[in-house]
């Protein structure tokens, strides 16, 4: 370009171009290297086609601001974004009206228990969640304990899911808010949110569920469930990253202290400008969901049979966790005895997986969820999460369950501890010395 | 009109089949393929002319789609290589811009 704002424009790129590119060289892949196999639905999800299509046009061409109402530019971006709320709501069978976009599925965690929490503490000062929430829910209830209440974390039977004779016996007369998750996002079992639903309206307590692994995978329905509030998170669903939603029900209506203040959006519950094509790219998200549930659903449980059957098959010693049953099919977390979960990960390298969530692969700790389903300290290490989506393919559950069975042989032929196992002896009878 | 809507269905799923193969990234290519030889195979014992038409409709939708995303994905390559060109012809000119 020859002209000088081409010349200025380029200008501007090339300093800050020229340090992310030696910070993208050191840590992207070589010249010809491909990428990994992505097999970590649960962490993330890569966006469909057809929510990109829907989305861009609110990225470059209608981006008025939704709150605008003196022009055309507010009209259709609002337009565009009450259509998203209806493609939401009825993926779970809710009214618009009690839909609020936010920045994801923590923040409507936040919203949920905080909201509630603080809004009905002169009253009711109690908690109930479980053990294997996500870290969100976790700490937004230590926050509350701070302010004075008192939480209770439900321990799980040893196939994850919640004892409901448990949840009814924790049940006092100050409590104000049930949270329990619908699918779990490190073992994938699926809670029995209706039973709960239904216990909870019977007490006339509050029933917030975390659905972010949940929505547009497994069938829900706010009045068929009796949940009061629902946390929706668009980049688990093939939407964009940076947008979810809560749902608060109306009817009875649901009070909630805001966490944000402002101008009043959102029903004066979450402030803020409302990001268009966020919001239309979730709305895309759920309402294609909705569409190919079935047959997601259908694909995604041959796959899972597949990859399960085949690492059974080909390997001894292979502890599925969760319960096998009540489970979302996509999300398969198997502990590989007498191996370390890490130095398999850092074998598969071809493979994207991970051992746990996403938010606790900093840690060095194994994942709480497999302490709190009572898992063995040895196997929780030892544990892979393996995940399957819309876009996976047979090619890569074969090749991921043959390099898994290729590098968990090599391993445990390595391993002292397999070699005595294979001798006969008990692990449990040896007696290790302090040195 | 049975005869041309089944002309009209194959030439359709021809064409969907031939864009989504121009799909850059693997996973996206496969489950283009893999969608529209399902749907088509799931639809083909409707036989009632509206529901076709309705069903031909949204499949042609889907054809543009398939076309924009397809060359949308093919940008970011593109791009990438324009501007690394572009960063490899810094020279004099733009360090007296940044001077003055």
């Amino acid at each position: 370009m020859a002209c000088s704002a081409g010349r200025v424009f380029r200008c501007g790129l090339s300093q800050s171009s020229k340090r992310l590119q030696k910070v993208i060289r050191s840590r992207e892949l070589d010249e010809n290297e491909l990428r990994p196999l992505y097999m970590d639905f649960q962490a993330t999800t890569p966006m469909d086609p057809r929510v990109l299509d829907a989305m861009l046009p609110y990225q470059v061409n209608y981006y008025g601001n939704p709150h605008s109402r003196t022009h055309a530019y507010g009209w259709e971006s609002e337009s565009a974004v009450e259509l998203a709320r209806k493609q939401v709501a009825d993926l779970i069978g809710a009214d618009p009206r009690e839909i609020i976009f936010t920045s994801g599925a923590t923040e409507s965690n936040n919203i949920s228990i905080k909201g509630v929490g603080r809004f009905y503490k002169t009253k009711k000062k109690h908690v109930i969640t479980t053990q294997t929430e996500h870290k969100c829910v976790l700490d937004s209830c230590r926050a509350l304990e701070a302010e004075g209440f008192h939480i209770t974390y439900l321990p799980v039977k040893s196939n994850g899911l919640v004892d409901l004779q448990q949840l009814e016996e924790s049940f006092r007369p100050d409590t104000s808010l049930v949270s329990i998750m619908t699918v779990n996002n490190e073992i994938g079992v699926i809670q029995p949110i209706k039973e709960i639903g239904h216990l909870c309206q019977s007490r006339k307590i509050f029933f917030h569920t975390d659905a972010a692994q949940a929505a547009g995978k497994i069938p829900l329905d706010v009045n068929d469930m009796k949940i009061d509030l629902m946390s929706i998170s668009g980049h688990k669903i093939y939407g964009p990253k940076g947008v979810g939603a809560v749902y608060v029900r109306r009817r009875p209506r649901v009070r909630l202290e805001p966490l944000q203040s402002g101008g009043g959006q959102e029903r004066g519950l979450r402030s803020g400008t409302v990001p268009t094509p966020l919001a239309v790219g979730l709305g895309a998200a759920c309402e294609i969901a909705r569409q190919e549930m079935k047959y997601d659903e259908h694909r995604v449980s041959k796959l899972s049979k597949r990859l399960i059957d085949k690492i059974m098959a080909g390997l001894p010693d292979v502890i599925m966790n969760g319960d096998p049953e009540k489970r979302y099919k996509g999300c398969i977390n198997l502990s590989f005895a007498y191996v370390e979960g890490e130095s398999l990960l850092m074998a598969l390298k071809d493979v994207a997986l991970s051992s746990g969530s996403a938010c606790t692969s900093a840690s060095l700790e194994p994942s709480y969820v497999l302490r709190a389903i009572g898992t063995d300290e040895d196997l929780a290490h030892s544990s892979i999460r393996f995940g399957i989506g819309r876009f996976t393919t047979e090619e890569e559950v074969d090749y991921t369950a043959e390099k898994c069975i290729l590098q968990v042989k090599r391993l445990r032929e390595m391993s002292p501890l397999w070699e005595m196992v294979q001798e006969g002896i008990d692990l449990k009878s040896i007696k290790w010395t302090q040195h | 009109m049975a005869a041309s809507s089944r002309t009209q269905v194959l030439s359709l799923y021809r064409l969907m089949l031939k864009e989504s193969k121009n799909f850059p990234a693997y996973n996206y290519r496969t489950y283009a393929i893999r969608r529209v030889r399902d749907a088509f195979r799931e639809n083909k014992h409707v036989e009632d002319p509206k529901t076709i038409q309705a069903l031909l409709v949204k499949a042609r939708e889907n054809l543009l789609l398939i076309q924009r995303q397809v060359r949308l994905f093919s940008i970011p390559t593109c791009m990438a290589a324009l501007y690394l060109a572009a960063l490899n012809q810094i020279s004099g000119p733009i360090s007296c811009l940044q001077t003055a």
